[in-house]
């Protein structure tokens, strides 16, 4: 400041030190300058990467609910305090979706001023070479037949033919540059990135995804109300949706029985759906299967096959012998061996007023011992149910409550005919049991898999894999190109009709191939020469 | 379905490997030993190197000193007495190394012929595959420039892995569970093991570059390397051709997800971590050009992205719970 001839300020000179003032705007234009610098971007991606591992820790809420909950209850003081900070819910949480943002701003903030800048770069001509080539990085110095300006059109020539574009900015010289396909790829990969997410956001916003579980001979419709479970985008209207129909006719299950290795014995081998599947209704039934890599394409959403299990006919009479309850009742299996949790609920009310409900185990291959029931092999081969048995208020308050448990609030578990113990239910195909206390009788009539079929819809996805695969090559092409200039200068050598060649070049980060690529040019020189 | 002959004959050919292998990484030793006796001629046929590499980046002459450092000059001054002994193990490491991997490669395909699918189904298999493209890079890269110095860093590492994977992640051959049934498989895993090869070779030139700068070029071991521009170089070389593959494998992966799962994006945790090495690397990619950030310090990003890896690969598959259980343990 003491160097500066400008008048001093009365004002300044009375503080120690001067600072600049920003206005403002001038703050905004710094935190501008900030957020999309190279350094910030750095710093968001590290964080993006750090901020992404707690959802691989702790379980999500939006993956698997339920041990989420378990993990919350499990830890009293830690659980609560995570969730409220969406250590639960991390990639839906406001510091995530922050960071991302931020990130996006950033690149954006970025790319395009150098996306103006390589548009202009590209529609403009190499810059003038500089005086003194031999200061450039790589250069060397040649001797050749011709007169100057005949070997500056060999030079062109030779240029040209190693796809450089050329320039004279006067007689002497030709600035020449390629690798504009570098930038190019560059800036085509970041924005992809943005049609990336547009795409995710499309997909979120117009997307839907439901699921049902369908039990071999039922039926199932296109219409939100059939689903056990539906979300939607929120600009989605469930009654646009496509009124497809299918019926399950048969569900195949195949499973490891040849190696008894450790963790392979019992492995899951194939699953296939069959379905009887009509587009609208009227249309014609066609035949249809559902894999596990293999979903079917209604036309209104795709069908998938995500999960499958057991649902035993499980048929409840009151004493005078009337049903009051019989339906394929699907269980959830719980591990490997399909050991399956599940509930009875017959809404109808008993002689005191009193609904009756069962809980308990479905097992495939039962065993029952000092460990307690349960299932020891995922296929139907010794099927039987496990139960007890309530009676109360089956929906206390006409809380939504799951379809496999009870919610025992404002029931009382059964006792068994002596009244010693509570009462245990254990049946096996075909077989009833008379309940005591003249309760009536429930009967396992057999047992039928289900489906698990999950049908989504998301707009959004071809977007998403068109900008990924946009990206990727636009990445490749930035990574693979280099950006290269080379300048010539010609001038007459002492002895007559011969040229001093004087070459240089210039790249833009390190590059150990620039030697090779002079090197490349004086050779096409020599044989046009 | 499964033929046990021929997955006793894949463990046999897998014994094989590990044998020559461990031979081939003591001859590597060898090599590397028999460069440094000679102290002070080595000294200063090194420093040499490095003055003549730096004189030749000046000029035309720089493609010259590509496979440049200490390494080069020794071959430059065979004539002058490097020891042959450590010539003669650099070449017997080097015919065992290809030996080993060729054992490896008919491991990995009578394992796939004994089951009748791709073998790239539980943790064991994916063991051996990165093994094998891990060696398949050094080998096929050593026949381009001289890597013998790497020889001992890249097999001793390798061996490591095999050993877990037989003895840790070992599993029986079988098939598949249903959603590993499909093309994607072959496509997806394939591609994600190649581009952890990849990634493991420049993690290992990425740590002697940076054990290099640390304690000096002229200590101990360190002396036989190249000098630390061309390390780094090599490092940046080798990742920007794993980075795209791998970006490969995250696109391919989600859209395998999208068949199987149902949506191309779960937040599974094998999903997240793959999403989180890819966004090391880019930050490695990017921190390479970011003023301010020394190319030390960008180095050591590409090492947290092989870190990452390696907990992707043997933490992740083991112990999260996801979707991407098919470990087999």
């Amino acid at each position: 400041m003491s160097l500066s001839t400008q008048p001093t300020d009365p004002r300044t000179e009375r503080d120690d030190v001067t600072q600049p003032t920003l206005g403002p705007l001038g703050l905004l234009r710094f935190a501008w300058r900030q957020l999309t610098s190279m350094r910030t971007a750095l710093f968001l991606l590290l964080l993006l990467a750090v901020a992404a591992l707690p959802g691989s820790i702790f379980p999500q809420r939006s993956i698997d609910a339920v041990r989420t909950a378990d993990w919350i209850a499990r830890h009293e003081t830690a659980g609560p305090w995570l969730d409220r900070l969406g250590f639960f819910e991390v990639y839906a949480s406001p510091w995530f979706a922050a960071i991302y943002l931020l990130l996006f701003v950033s690149l954006v903030g970025c790319v395009l001023p150098r996306s103006k800048v390589h548009w202009k770069a590209m529609r403009s001509q190499p810059p003038r070479a500089p005086k003194r080539l031999e200061r450039l990085a790589a250069h060397d110095t040649v001797t050749v037949d011709g007169a100057p300006d005949e070997v500056l059109e060999q030079v062109r020539g030779a240029l040209r033919a190693g796809r450089f574009r050329t320039h004279s900015h006067d007689a002497t010289t030709v600035s020449a540059e390629k690798g504009y396909l570098k930038e190019t790829g560059n800036l085509a990969f970041h924005l992809a990135l943005i049609g990336v997410i547009v795409g995710m956001a499309w997909g979120h916003l117009l997307g839907w995804k439901a699921d049902i579980i369908l039990p071999v001979g039922e039926s199932m419709a296109n219409v939100a109300a059939r689903y056990d479970t539906l979300s939607t985008g929120p600009l989605v209207d469930p009654a646009d949706f496509e009124p497809f129909q299918m019926t399950l006719t048969r569900f195949d299950a195949e499973f490891e029985t040849d190696v008894q290795g450790k963790g392979q014995f019992g492995s899951p081998r194939d699953f296939t759906a069959y379905v009887d599947f009509t587009k609208s209704p009227g249309a014609k039934v066609e035949k249809k299967v559902i894999r596990v890599n293999g979903p079917l394409e209604t036309g209104g959403g795709t069908a998938f096959l995500l999960g499958n299990g057991y649902a035993p006919k499980i048929t409840v009479k009151d004493a005078q012998g009337n049903v009051t309850y019989s339906d394929a009742t699907p269980f959830l299996a719980q591990d490997n061996n399909y050991t399956s949790v599940g509930a009875v609920k017959v809404a109808g009310a008993g002689p005191e007023g009193k609904q009756l409900g069962f809980a308990g185990l479905f097992l495939p291959t039962a065993v029952l011992d000092d460990q307690g029931p349960r299932s020891v092999f995922p296929d139907a081969l010794e099927p039987a149910l496990a139960l007890s048995a309530f009676e109360g208020t089956l929906f206390p308050g006409g809380r939504p409550q799951s379809v496999y448990s009870l919610d025992t609030a404002e029931m009382t578990q059964l006792e068994n005919k002596e009244g010693t113990d509570l009462l245990r239910i254990w049946l096996t195909p075909g077989q009833t049991y008379t309940l005591p206390g003249g309760q009536g009788s429930i009967t396992f009539d057999g047992v039928q898999r289900f489906a698990g079929i999950s049908v989504r819809n998301d707009p959004g996805k071809e977007l998403t894999l068109v900008s990924s695969l946009v990206a990727l090559l636009g990445l490749i092409l930035s990574l693979t190109i280099r950006r290269r200039r080379v300048f010539v200068r010609v001038s007459p050598a002492d002895e007559q009709g011969r040229t001093v060649v004087s070459i240089g070049g210039l790249a833009k980060d390190d590059d150990e191939g620039m030697g090779e690529q002079l090197e490349d040019v004086l050779t096409r020189l020599k044989e046009r020469s | 379905m499964t033929n046990e002959n021929l997955a006793t004959y894949a463990n046999l050919s897998l014994y094989s490997a590990m044998a020559v292998l461990t031979l081939s990484m003591l001859a590597y030793a060898a090599y590397l030993a028999g460069l440094l006796p000679a102290r002070e001629a080595r000294a200063e046929s090194a420093e040499g190197a490095r003055e003549r590499e730096l004189v030749a980046a000046g000029g035309v002459g720089a493609s010259g000193a590509g496979s440049g450092g200490a390494s080069a000059a020794a071959s430059e001054a065979d004539g002058t007495g490097v020891p042959v002994r450590a010539r003669k193990a650099g070449g017997v490491a080097q015919t065992l190394a290809i030996l080993g991997t060729l054992l490896l490669l008919v491991s990995a395909s009578l394992r796939g012929a004994s089951v009748q699918r791709w073998p790239l189904g539980n943790m064991f298999e994916f063991g051996v595959a990165s093994a094998l493209f891990t060696m398949v890079v050094f080998v096929a890269w050593g026949m381009r420039r001289d890597l013998k110095w790497l020889g001992l860093f890249v097999v001793a590492p390798v061996l490591i892995l095999l050993g877990l994977a037989n003895t840790v992640w070992y599993t029986e051959a079988a098939e598949l569970m249903p959603s590993l049934k499909s093309v994607w498989l072959v496509i997806h895993v394939t591609v994600a093991t190649i581009s952890v090869g990849l990634f493991a070779v420049g993690f290992v030139v990425a740590l002697l570059y940076l054990a290099q700068d640390r304690f000096g070029a002229d200590r101990g071991v360190l002396r036989a390397l190249p000098a630390g521009r061309t390390l780094e170089r090599l490092t940046y070389g080798l990742h920007i051709v794993a980075f795209p593959l791998w970006t490969f494998t995250l696109i391919a992966g989600a859209i395998w997800a999208r068949q199987a799962w149902g949506s191309y994006w779960n937040w599974d945790p094998k999903e997240v971590w793959t999403f989180i090495i890819w966004v090391v690397y880019a930050a490695y990619l990017h921190a390479r050009v970011t003023r301010g950030w020394r190319r030390q310090s960008a180095t050591w990003v590409a090492v947290a992205g092989f870190v990452c890896i390696i907990v992707n690969y043997a933490v992740v598959n083991v112990y999260f719970v996801g979707q991407h259980s098919y470990s087999g343990l």
